[in-house]
């Protein structure tokens, strides 16, 4: 599991026992298959409706019933919303984790329990610091509800309603969601209450409530959205006009094409009933890859969707469409590797393999979100970039991103956006042109020409994956061959400039830099704010496309002493940057979390920390 | 080896289609295949094909995967777009085309190694979405371009040029079509343009997937004695089970006067398919019958050639889908793209 608290956490938990108000985390632990999912998340819309800043993380089993299964939530007056790997509350509903769950209850922390069944005082005995709080939950319920399944979902909403008490939620706040959730189902509404109230009950008659830790209404959440990376993604698609998609089912990817398809289907949909999109669930990634590549090939926007062993799939037909030019969008939402890894576990360790994906010299555009609202946004790049530059473009995302649920501004979207298609002739130009050459650099910007099928006569040509040359020839000649793939290098490394740009951010007097990547962009941040707190000013850049920017290579110049922080093993953005540019390896470290759970600001501190010891 | 371009020699008498093409405007470059390969006739007898049709050329669009076979795209409609995309995988390429644009034409050129072995999921599975696609599978029972391995549909005790038996029991493609459901099966000779050509008209007009199995006799590694798939074997063994023409909606005035004993389907588009049975009583509209005669005829070592099965009806991948009709190419923006006010109010769900 993790590595225990540094001094500095140890300290900040020394005054645990005094009130907290809005800075805590609670830990849910059951059994998946139990639906405790719509119970945390109604805890969570209560706190974030209370205007609080708060984060949850699904840490569940790849496995569909009777598995341990946990919710983390974090709750955070500052905006902190990054992991936090100890747990002020626990609500242990799952026996069989006891042992295990205590270990992550922070000092002085509280342990709630179901004490309808008897509870191993031995198990506390190493932790005389946690506090106990046994609600009969299983036995409340059996006696206010019928039928098993009634009783098992209730039972859920009655540790919601002890929460509601022990944290000091607002049940207006908590009955205003109950009315809208069951608004069309009187008879749930009824029973949710007696649960809610069930469970409050007990915790007012026996504990001293609310707890030192406590919620307290604030107004930071109004400008807010709570959604995860796959649903915005595929929302992303439906705005960027995407109208081909095809994917084969893997967590955690999944969701990002159930959310183009529900979209799709809202905003999509003529009167008549008929749909301006297609979504083909393909029967492997092979072919998902191919009917995105020949509908990119076709002249539509089209992607797919996948995790790490669906790139590995993928790989041949990506060389493809790199040396064929072909636009076309790839959602890989990472999990960890290798192999089927730990399928419902996070991971970044795809930067590699996607960056240079593909037999032969190839080199892929990549755009990495940080958050939900990245992955909105970075749809729209990702369709833009693939149709500029005529070459399939990676959107690297990861499980905790695309499946957990995130806090961020409100999306907006911008009328005036005009998709940028590329270059491609049309029927009117073709006419007058005295001849089309498909790979011909015609405005020496690297980029050519291209025609879609079906438009004119004269912009028919045949596309290959073997040798050509760059009038679209088929080739086996040295000196023409090398002509077009020199051409491509220096295609595909000009999207630096227009890419997504590094997130920089300079404090006056720094003393070192963190560089990194994606998700790990909140835990990052925290722990510079900790460092703050301590006098300690650090630089900040998060990395958002490949090929980088010329904006990363003057940013690690300018530092002695740049860590890189990444959720691999192998500190694959690590060696991409000692690749990529010409910085020397000296003044470049490598920090990195690869357990599979989302990065925390205490992994960063502690892992920087060490390296500078 | 390197592009040639065939010198364009128009010859003033020849023959103008019903929009004014000649022959000539349906060729592509020069073959590069070894001379007497089965799929330059093939190449030959769709040329042919789409120049009878009438079909503009620039409105087709011609795949393949990798092979000799898979070459042949360049060889035919050179104002046609042309995809030579990886090996066995060019039913995933075509249908992602045609996902795209379902106004053009669509050929899919592959071998028996592009379509049985390393591409026989994908094949499989263009069959069950129903593509909108001429699929043609020129079949000679090796793989050519890497020197003559035997492929999947290679006969139990066919023989290789270097004098291995083959003792693999064979996949054949016509039966698998007929099973998985597709709706349109029939299987020619390179060697007999009269027999290929309708049928290929037949396969193009079709709407959904038309699968031609075509016997492509390879002369560099498998036209020898003792192969299945050699002119000789073919020639001797050739049983034509059904005499297809295709009827045109608009050349209806000159249709030919219909056998006794015929059947005639109609394609979506209102063409007629006119099928005649030579000899006894093969029934090409039903699926079950059509599949114990060919297994009967396959059991005497019999090729059976023609239309082999056909089922018209209205349905293919796109209205599986409900896609909307035209292109998903350009629509207009405003069909695509919700704007900001729906989306503002789209963000009050997820607060
Ligand atoms: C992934 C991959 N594996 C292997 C090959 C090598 N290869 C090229 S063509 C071919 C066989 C083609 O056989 P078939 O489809 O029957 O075509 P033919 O040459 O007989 O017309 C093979 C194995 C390849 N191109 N790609
Ligand atoms: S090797 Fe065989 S299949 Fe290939 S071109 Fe020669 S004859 Fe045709
Ligand atoms: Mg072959």
């Amino acid at each position: 599991m993790n590595a225990p608290p540094t001094a500095a956490a140890g300290a900040r938990a020394a005054d645990r026992r005094t009130s907290r108000v809005n800075d805590f985390a609670i830990k849910i632990a059951t059994v998946n298959g139990t639906g405790s999912a719509s119970a945390n998340g109604m805890l969570m819309q209560a706190i974030f409706r209370m205007g609080v800043p708060i984060s949850g993380k699904n840490v569940f089993p790849s496995n569909i019933q009777g598995l341990p299964t946990w919710y983390e939530i974090r709750v955070n007056g500052d905006g902190h919303t990054a992991r936090t790997p100890i747990f002020d509350i626990f609500i242990a509903m799952n026996p069989q984790t006891y042992a295990k769950d205590l270990e992550t209850v922070a000092e002085n922390g509280w342990f709630l329990y179901d004490s309808t069944w008897p509870f191993d005082p031995e198990l506390l005995s190493g932790r005389p610091d946690v506090t106990p709080l046994g609600i009969p939950l299983a036995k409340l319920c059996q006696e206010n509800f019928k039928g098993s399944r009634t009783r098992i979902l209730l039972k859920n909403i009655a540790y919601v309603g002890a929460l509601v008490a022990l944290l000091d939620l607002d049940m207006e706040v908590v009955e205003g969601m109950l009315n809208e959730k069951f608004a069309k189902k009187a008879h749930l509404l009824e029973a949710n209450r007696v649960a809610l109230k069930l469970g409050g009950d007990y915790a007012r008659e026996h504990f001293a409530c609310p707890l030192p830790i406590r919620v307290e209404s604030l107004d930071k959440t109004s400008d807010h959205i709570m959604i995860d990376g796959n649903t915005a993604a595929g929302l992303g698609c439906v705005f960027a006009g995407a109208t081909v998609a095809a994917w084969y089912p893997i967590t955690p990817s999944t969701s990002l094409v159930d959310g183009f398809t529900k979209f799709a289907e809202r905003y999509r949909t003529n009167e008549d009933g008929t749909r301006n999109v297609i979504i083909m669930q393909a029967e492997d990634e092979l072919s998902a890859a191919g009917m995105t590549i020949g509908a990119g090939w076709a002249g539509a926007r089209s992607f797919t969707s996948t995790s790490g062993a669906g790139i590995s799939l993928m790989n041949e037909f990506l060389g493809l469409a790199y040396y064929a030019e072909i636009p076309s969008v790839f959602f890989n939402i990472m999990r960890t590797g290798p192999s089927t890894g730990m399928p419902t576990r996070t991971q970044q360790g795809d930067i590699f393999s996607t960056a240079y994906a593909s037999h032969g010299d190839t080199a892929h555009i990549c755009i990495y979100p940080a958050d939900p609202g990245e992955c909105f946004t970075m749809s729209a790049d990702a369709f833009d970039l693939a149709e500029r530059y005529q070459t399939p473009v990676f959107v690297v995302s990861d499980l905790d991103i695309g499946m957990n649920d995130w806090m961020v501004p409100r999306f907006s979207w911008d009328d005036d956006y005009v998709p940028d298609r590329g270059k491609v002739l049309s029927a009117d130009e073709l006419e007058t042109m005295e001849a089309f050459y498909r790979y011909l650099d015609v405005d020496g910007d690297e980029i050519p020409y291209r025609t879609l099928p079906g438009v004119h006569p004269k912009g028919a040509y045949f596309t290959r994956g073997s040798g050509h040359d760059k009038y679209g020839r088929y080739t086996e000649d040295s000196v023409l061959y090398q002509e077009v793939v020199d051409r491509l290098k220096r295609k595909v490394n000009s999207s630096g400039t227009t890419s997504p740009q590094p997130i920089i951010e300079r404090q006056e007097g720094a003393q070192f830099s963190i560089v990194t990547i994606g998700g790990c962009d909140r835990a990052v941040r925290e722990a510079i704010a900790h460092w703050n707190e301590e006098g300690v000013a650090v630089d900040f850049m998060r990395v958002r496309a490949f090929p980088f920017s010329p904006a990363v290579e003057e940013f690690l110049r300018e530092h002695d002493d740049n860590y890189i922080v990444e959720q691999n093993r192998d500190g694959q953005l690590h060696r991409m940057l000692l690749l990529e540019t010409d910085i020397e390896k000296k003044p470049i470290t490598s920090v990195t979390s690869y357990n599979g759970l989302p990065l925390s600001a205490h992994h960063v501190r502690s892992g920087i920390e060490r390296k500078r010891a | 080896m390197s592009y040639i371009k065939k010198p364009v020699a128009r010859h003033p008498a020849l023959p103008k289609n019903a929009i004014g093409l000649t022959v000539r405007d349906y060729e592509g470059s020069l073959s590069t295949l070894c001379a007497g390969c089965g799929h330059d006739s093939t190449t030959a007898a769709i040329v042919q094909a789409f120049w009878s049709l009438g079909i503009e050329p620039h409105t087709a669009v011609k795949l393949s995967g990798i092979g000799c076979s898979s070459k042949t795209p360049t060889y035919f409609l050179g104002e046609a777009h042309g995809f030579n995309s990886v090996h066995g995988r060019m039913p995933s390429v075509a249908t992602g085309a045609n996902a795209a644009n379902q106004d053009l034409t669509y050929i899919g050129i592959s071998g028996d190694g592009d379509s049985l072995s390393i591409g026989l999921g994908q094949f499989c599975h263009a069959i069950r979405r129903n593509v909108n696609l001429a699929y043609i599978c020129e079949n000679n029972g090796v793989y050519g371009l890497t020197k003559g391995q035997f492929s999947a549909s290679a006969d139990v005790g066919s023989k290789s040029k270097k004098g291995e038996t083959n003792e693999a029991r064979p996949i054949d493609p016509v039966m698998l079509a007929i099973t998985l459901g597709a709706t349109f099966v029939a299987r020619g000779f390179s060697g007999d343009k009269g027999q290929l050509v309708p049928i290929l008209e037949a396969a193009l007009r079709h709407k959904g997937f038309a699968f031609v199995d075509v016997i492509s006799p390879c002369v560099a590694f498998n036209d020898h004695k003792g192969s299945t798939k050699s002119y000789m074997y073919t020639r001797e063994n050739y049983t034509q089970v059904t005499e297809a023409d295709l009827v045109p909606l608009r050349r209806e005035i000159i249709a030919k006067q219909v056998a006794h004993e015929a059947t005639t389907v109609k394609l979506h588009d209102g063409s007629v398919v006119t099928l005649r049975c030579p000899e006894g009583d093969y029934d090409a509209t039903d699926r079950g019958a059509a599949f114990k005669h060919l297994s009967e005829l396959k059991e005497r070592g019999e090729v059976a050639t023609g239309l082999l099965y056909v089922e018209e009806s209205d349905s293919d991948m796109h209205s599986m889908n409900r896609t909307a009709p035209g292109d998903l190419v350009a629509p207009d923006w405003d069909l695509l793209c919700p704007g900001n006010d729906r989306l503002q109010s789209l963000m009050a769900e997820f607060r």
